[in-house]
């Protein structure tokens, strides 16, 4: 595979990642080394094995339907950028 | 008194030789000879330390004192603290005071231990040599050139300069052992699941472990036994029974299988790591081990499956960094998507974002298939090497790194390089494995070489055993450099 500058302009938007002109060449360089680490592993026969996506092999814990944390937003929305009457305040982005 | 052991230094806090309070002053007074050249730290609170320690002379004087009470222990600044700046080595979280206690620290504020500061690391745990971070580069005390591994490099440098008795840790793909390794001291990434990840910084939730850095394997036992325990509040935390890591610290080592993978000692790895490797083996041959050639045969592709699994759950896990709720926001923006893209382009540093889009990529529609899918699925063929190794043995060892500590800059302009340091660390996480890494001498340059020991789930108290009874029988653990 090899990527070009529009596929790595192309994740940069999926990731919500300005980059600029230079940035994408040196990205661009520097990815394309990666995958070609990565694609070593490509060529590895895996018919019929399963995916493994943790490390052991446990269920999905569940818990009663309890409330358990009590009311923080104060301390928690004291860390946040812009906060006015308890909501967290961004650019307008309805017209 | 820096060089003492947890054991003794409680000793000396039981017997009132020393207060809490004196000997926190003690660590801070080297934390402040020493950080400005080594940059170990990235905040230091003596009022917050010295208070704690006030308390914890209470308990001891109440006779409610346990081993870690009163004993400084330096936190990576990946485990969120409350009323203390938590970076994880960010201009993200530059600003970040958090508002509550990650489960380990909270189990270390519950035995009276003395939080002594926030260790330097790799931004977001992101690195081999700690350069990534936005605080600058840690300094390896063996050698002011050097790096001193990642990501856990403060911890490391701080352990090993003895601005702290004791550190925490935390390793994905060879975080806590190979700094461990280059720094001269010893580390444990226990079995994943055991230590809690709650308000532990998530970089790759499937892989991440928190874990003790420590001058020597009867002192991993002994921050072990405070730091691992069920957290409901961590989906993946394990409910065990409690176990004391110390209890086979004694065990004689004759009859003991070390298990020597052909793969890690085929090419690669430097001579001097080699040779250092080799004696410490014949130590082990010595003390009554036999050594077993074993084969890790998918363990090479563990570089590759890597980096494929930890960007994407990267890439996920960091999209929480929007400049909404926490931590920095871009200056100038036009709408709510600029402010996002910028906050980000401004807000990482440049490997958290390569790392971010090598995840985006590998999830993205069409390419899922081709590599997350396939990463998975060779990540259970590693694992299965892994278990068919301990049928023939009860230990494998090999280097923890295939070089001593490298020179800052070396690497940085070169990622693939970098992620080779992790070659012989990353399968053991892939697998969720305990691993331990050891000091076992020097090589070139006189700087440190670390023993690599991967255990069976839940082994870790063999493999303390196996550490320690090495470290009854040689010095490499008591070496400190000259500063």
């Amino acid at each position: 595979m090899t990527l070009s500058i529009d596929d790595v302009k192309q994740i940069a938007n999926l990731a919500h990642i300005e980059v600029s002109e230079d940035d994408v060449n040196s990205a661009l360089n520097q990815l394309s080394d990666i995958f070609k680490l990565i694609e070593t592993m490509q060529a590895v026969d895996t018919f019929q094995v399963e995916p493994m996506s943790h490390a052991q092999d446990v269920i999905q814990r569940l818990r009663e339907d309890q409330v358990i944390e009590s009311d923080q937003h104060e301390l928690y929305q004291s860390v946040a950028p812009h906060v006015e009457n308890d909501l967290y305040l961004v650019p307008k982005v309805i017209e | 008194m820096l060089n003492d052991s947890l054991k003794q230094l409680s000793q000396r806090l039981e017997n009132k030789e020393i207060s809490s309070v004196e000997l926190t002053k003690e660590f801070l007074s080297r934390i402040n000879k020493l950080n400005s050249q080594l940059n170990a730290f990235i905040t230091v609170d003596e009022e917050r330390s010295l208070e704690q320690a006030r308390v914890a002379d209470q308990k001891i004087t109440a006779g409610t004192a346990t081993p870690l009470t009163g004993i400084p222990v330096a936190q990576k600044d990946i485990f969120c603290t409350e009323g203390w700046l938590t970076t994880c080595g960010s201009k993200m979280l530059s600003n970040f005071v958090s508002p509550y206690d990650a489960g380990v620290i909270e189990r270390f504020k519950a035995v009276g231990a003395v939080n002594i500061g926030k260790t330097n690391m790799d931004e977001f745990a992101m690195g081999s040599s700690n350069e990534t971070s936005f605080y600058g580069p840690v300094k390896n005390p063996w050698d002011s050139h050097a790096v001193p591994g990642g990501s856990s490099g403060g911890s490391a440098c701080a352990v090993a300069a003895r601005m702290a008795p004791v550190a925490t840790g935390t390793d994905t793909g060879g975080s806590i052992r190979q700094p461990a390794a280059l720094c001269g001291i010893s580390g444990i990434k226990p079995t994943y699941g055991t230590v809690s990840r709650y308000g532990m910084i998530a970089f790759a939730s499937s892989l991440d472990q928190g874990g003790p850095m420590a001058k020597s394997a009867e002192d991993l036992a002994l921050m072990l036994n405070v730091m691992v325990g069920f957290d409901a509040r961590d989906s993946t935390s394990l409910q065990c029974e409690a176990e004391d890591y110390a209890r086979d610290l004694e065990t004689p080592l004759s009859g003991l299988r070390i298990g020597l993978p052909k793969e890690y000692f085929a090419e690669g790895m430097n001579g001097d790591v080699e040779r250092a490797v080799d004696k410490a083996l014949e130590e082990y041959r010595k003390l009554g081990a036999e050594t077993i050639e074993v084969s890790l045969p998918n363990s090479p592709l563990s570089i590759p499956v890597y980096y494929v699994l930890a960007p994407a759950e990267a890439s996920s896990n960091l999209s929480r960094f929007d400049g909404v709720r926490y931590g920095y926001r871009a200056e100038s923006y036009r709408n709510l998507e600029e402010m996002y893209r910028k906050t980000r382009a401004e807000g990482f540093g440049a490997e958290v974002k390569r790392r971010i889009l090598i995840g985006t990529y590998v999830l993205s529609h069409g390419y899922y298939d081709a590599y997350y899918l396939q990463a998975q699925k060779v990540r259970r063929l590693i694992a299965q090497d892994f278990k068919q190794a301990f049928t023939q043995c009860d230990v494998i060892m090999g280097p923890t790194a295939p070089t001593v500590a490298f020179d800052i800059g070396e690497k940085s302009s070169d990622p693939v390089q970098m992620y080779l340091s992790d070659i012989y660390t990353s399968a053991a996480s892939l697998a969720g494995l305990p691993g331990m890494s050891i000091p076992v001498g020097f090589g070139e340059k006189s700087r440190p070489v670390g023993l690599h020991i991967i255990g069976n789930y839940f082994s870790e108290s063999l493999m303390l055993n196996v550490a320690h009874q090495y470290q009854q029988a040689t010095d490499w653990h008591q070496k400190m450099p000259n500063l």
